[in-house]
């Protein structure tokens, strides 16, 4: 039976860096006598994660795929209050519910498979290949994490449990007047000393899943206060009543996902940990997992178009033959292939980090951790920082780029409507916009870029070894990394926060492409008959990307700043 | 109230799927090139039997099978899905068997096993086609039979009555039988639920004693003690206390003399223009004879 579990996703769970993954977040398989779905061993680990991928592979390609063309014509409708999903939303909801896929990520006393975040993001991207808008209400579990890491015990057994048992989250952070900018959040949240509760009122808009289970709320606990300090983070849930879903927005993609203004009439909520750390710290931990859950997203949707791209180039004649024989076309698919292949090594890298970071974090919530694994915690938690913004920002303008270029193999059959990839193209356009624009991922990046974050980590792949036939390339991508250096010393040279501020896209981009040259190179290394071609390819486009990135960094003075402007 | 359901369930060659070697030369099916999976209605009954389940809990599903020591994934793939066990009935004087003889030896199975109240099974399977193994246990065991089911609608424990909705040419039928009896589930029934992240993790090394090799065997044995349930049942021939002369080549009236391929052909063809008349005098003469209406 097809899956969408494919060899290039198989390699990327193979990595060396899960023996130190697993042995964290199995901690010497502790949980083998207690529960009859835990591992013996490392082997045992891996092969567990494998044959739960290829469930939810089948299930994707089986359930979720053919359901998608109707769950993006049906979409969802508001109805008294709440939502009503398509009608087949409903069946990929029972399906993913029984397969047990919810809770992935939590630890199994409350009910979930405790994987780590490397084989979730494995998950993620094959739904969202599937159905992007189903993916979003999917992959809002992973709210919970935040629950989990800042909840206190009594919040953790209330609403874990559920979670794995299939009931959804949302997050609702951004009102009318609060988007990329949180800290003007102005949803009131007043403690009922009398019920001893906190109480909810006010508006959020753009919420997605915004009708869900279990709610995380952002709102302004402290009278008076302007700003992200007066924020703190709560818990409402939906049995408790008190919030209405006022309307759903009619958006350009993701239909199947419904985004929802909603209203809170005195909502019963509880708080979430510490007041005031509701965005400054709670906020940007959701948010980082938010931004992995979008780069695989968008790695999905990546995907998903060079599949339809792919397909019909092989099927479509012109000219008595088919159309993939004419190097117009099938210089496009290469190209989105090794975008694909690439960006994909960029996701995983990150998630593996995160992994690492964040089994020590729950170590520590348990014992102390020793010097070196509180060294190892602040490495990779770090690195997972940088990854995050580099991860999704390339990968979902990537997806953007796919989706337009498999419309393009289409030609005048992409324009209509009866073919998938015109679906692809208006879910991929969300993917640089929310959980941050591709501009503020760039904003989060650039410190990581001025301060040699990056390059130190190049520098530290570089220490690897490739193979004969790898070298070549590999020495081609370490020019890449010198290009990088020069460019942010000239830039730094200038002493001009607003230059800086400028040429902060180029900078960006020439880190991500020197970034995922090393990591394609290392790829194609262990596995060439997965990745040769896609390293060939990518370093060509790569090296095409710098040059035209570091011309454009070399034209940019103080004095032109002004020409840039409206 | 619990049940006691036993699922039949076959491995079969996925027919489906056809490539050109999937026939032998003499004209049989050529097992090896294509794929062994769970029998496509059997899935459908398995999911009827889930849903009992569901209904009254505490209810177990015993899942039957006969053939090759491995067709023990079929008894997987049913406990990823919420089977609580499962039985191979596997042995090499079973082999060759036509319906009589499976019909024989399954019901023979089905008295060790024992203890049932509803017996469900897929209409038919793939390969054979021929819709007879369920009919013929229910006849052996001298049970109720209700074959093409839809969907069972109730089951009232204490009266011991089930009503189940059949999918009959050109509509459906609603019957009540008496408990304990077999039912036979068509392909229209609803698809079977997917496997189950935890249960695939808890059952994926599940074996019956013939897929061991010695060494895994003996690795195996202390495990058992703790995790019984990494054991499937296997019963040869003599568990169930089967006549050798009922089983097998021995028992199987049915000899296959030869096997066509059979090419379809149109026999006879007409070139229409398409115009409105013409397409409205084809909708009445096919109306007429009744292909469609």
């Amino acid at each position: 039976m097809a899956n969408y579990y494919n060899d290039e996703i198989k390699f990327q769970l193979n990595h060396p860096l899960m023996k130190r993954i697993v042995e964290l977040k199995e901690r010497s398989f502790a949980d083998k006598d207690e529960f009859d779905y835990a591992p013996q061993n490392f082997e045992d680990t891996m092969d567990s994660y494998d044959r739960v991928i290829d469930l939810a592979g089948d299930i994707a390609e089986n359930i979720i795929a053919p359901n998608a063309e109707d769950v993006d014509a049906e979409g969802p409708h508001c109805e008294n209050g709440g939502v009503r999903y398509a009608s087949k939303t409903y069946e990929n909801l029972d399906a993913t519910v029984k397969a047990g896929l919810n809770g992935v990520t939590m630890p199994r006393r409350y009910g979930g498979l405790n994987f780590p975040c490397t084989p979730y993001t494995a998950i993620n991207e094959i739904i969202a290949t599937a159905d992007a808008g189903f993916e979003n209400i999917w992959s809002l579990q992973d709210c919970i994490e935040t629950l989990y890491e800042f909840g206190d015990e009594d919040q953790r057994q209330r609403f874990i449990p559920r979670v794995c048992q299939g009931e959804t989250m949302s997050m609702d952070l951004t009102e009318p007047d609060a988007g990329s900018d949180l800290q003007s959040v102005m949803l009131k949240a007043t403690f009922d000393e009398k019920e001893n509760c906190w109480r909810l009122n006010g508006c959020k808009r753009f919420i997605t899943n915004g009708d869900s289970d279990i709610h995380l709320v952002l709102a302004r606990s402290e009278e008076g206060t302007k700003d992200g300090r007066g924020l703190s983070m709560f818990i409402y849930d939906k049995r408790q009543g008190g919030v209405t879903v006022r309307r759903i927005e009619n958006k350009l993609g993701i239909h199947g996902s419904p985004t929802c203004e909603l209203v809170y009439k005195n909502a019963k909520a509880e708080l979430c940990g510490d007041r005031k750390l509701g965005l400054i710290k709670y906020v940007m931990a959701l948010m980082n997992g938010a931004r992995l859950g979008i780069a695989a997203q968008s790695v999905g949707i990546s995907q998903a178009a060079y599949n339809e791209a792919l397909a019909y180039a092989k099927d479509r004649k012109q000219f008595g033959q088919e159309i993939i024989n004419f190097p117009a076309v099938y210089e496009m698919l290469a190209n989105m292939k090794a975008k694909l292949d690439a960006g994909r090594s960029l996701l995983y890298m990150t998630a593996r980090y995160v992994d690492i970071y964040k089994a020590l974090d729950d170590i520590a919530r348990e014992r102390k951790l020793e010097p070196e694994e509180r060294q190892e915690q602040k490495k990779y938690s770090r690195m997972a920082d940088a990854f995050t913004p580099l991860a999704k920002g390339t990968n979902s303008e990537y997806a953007n780029q796919n989706a337009y270029d498999s419309i393009q193999i289409h030609g005048g059959s992409g324009f209509m409507l009866e073919y998938a990839c015109q679906r692809l193209y208006r879910d991929a356009r969300i993917t640089s916009i929310y959980e941050g624009t591709t501009q503020l991922q760039v904003v989060a990046a650039i410190r990581y870029i001025t301060n040699g974050t990056y390059l130190t980590i190049l520098r530290e792949l570089e220490e690897e070894s490739v193979s004969a036939e790898m070298q070549p390339l590999f020495d081609r991508a370490k020019v890449l990394a010198d290009k990088l250096e020069a460019c942010v010393n000239a830039v730094k040279e200038a002493q001009s926060q607003e230059l800086q501020d400028l040429a902060a896209r180029h900078l960006y981009d020439i880190t991500a492409n020197a970034m995922m040259a090393h990591l394609i190179v290392l790829d194609a290394s262990r596995a060439p008959e997965l990745f040769a071609k896609s390293a060939q390819v990518f370093l060509n486009l790569a090296e095409a990307e710098v040059a035209k990135n570091e011309k454009y960094i070399a034209n940019l003075s103080v004095e032109q700043v002004e020409n840039y402007k409206a | 109230m619990s049940l006691k359901i036993v699922v039949l369930a076959k491995q079969v060659p996925d027919t489906r799927n056809v490539g050109p070697d999937a026939m032998t030369p003499e004209g049989t099916v050529n097992r090896a090139a294509l794929p062994a999976v769970f029998n496509p209605e059997d899935l459908n009954a398995l999911e009827q039997a889930l849903r009992l389940k569901e209904q009254f809990p505490g209810s177990t599903i015993s899942v039957l099978t006969m053939g090759l020591p491995k067709s023990a994934e079929v008894i997987r793939e049913a406990l990823y899905r919420g089977a609580d066990q499962g039985y191979v009935v596997t042995d090499r004087p079973l082999g060759g068997a036509d319906t009589l003889a499976t019909s024989y030896t399954l019901s023979q199975a089905i008295k060790k096993i024992g203890d049932y109240d509803i017996i469900l099974g897929g209409r038919q399977a793939i390969d054979g086609d021929t819709a007879q193994v369920g009919p013929q246990i229910a006849e052996k065991l001298g049970l109720t039979q209700v074959t093409y089911a839809e969907e069972i609608l109730s089951l009232d424990p204490e009266k011991k009555k089930i009503v189940v909705k059949r999918h009959i040419d050109g509509g459906v039928e609603t019957v009540e039988a008496p408990l304990p009896l077999v039912v036979t589930v068509n392909g229209s029934a609803a698809p079977c639920r997917p496997r189950n992240a935890k249960r695939l993790m808890k059952y994926k090394n599940a074996t019956i004693a013939a897929e061991r090799t010695p060494e895994q065997a003996e690795a195996l044995a202390p495990v058992l003690e703790k995790k019984p349930y990494l054991n499937i049942t296997q019963w040869g021939a003599a568990d169930i206390d089967a006549d050798p002369a009922q089983i097998g080549k021995a028992g199987s009236p049915t000899n296959v003399k030869a096997v066509q391929n059979i090419v379809f052909k149109a026999k006879e063809s007409r070139t229409m223009t398409g115009s409105d008349d013409e397409i409205d005098t084809l909708i009445q003469e096919l109306l007429n004879e009744k292909i469609i209406g």
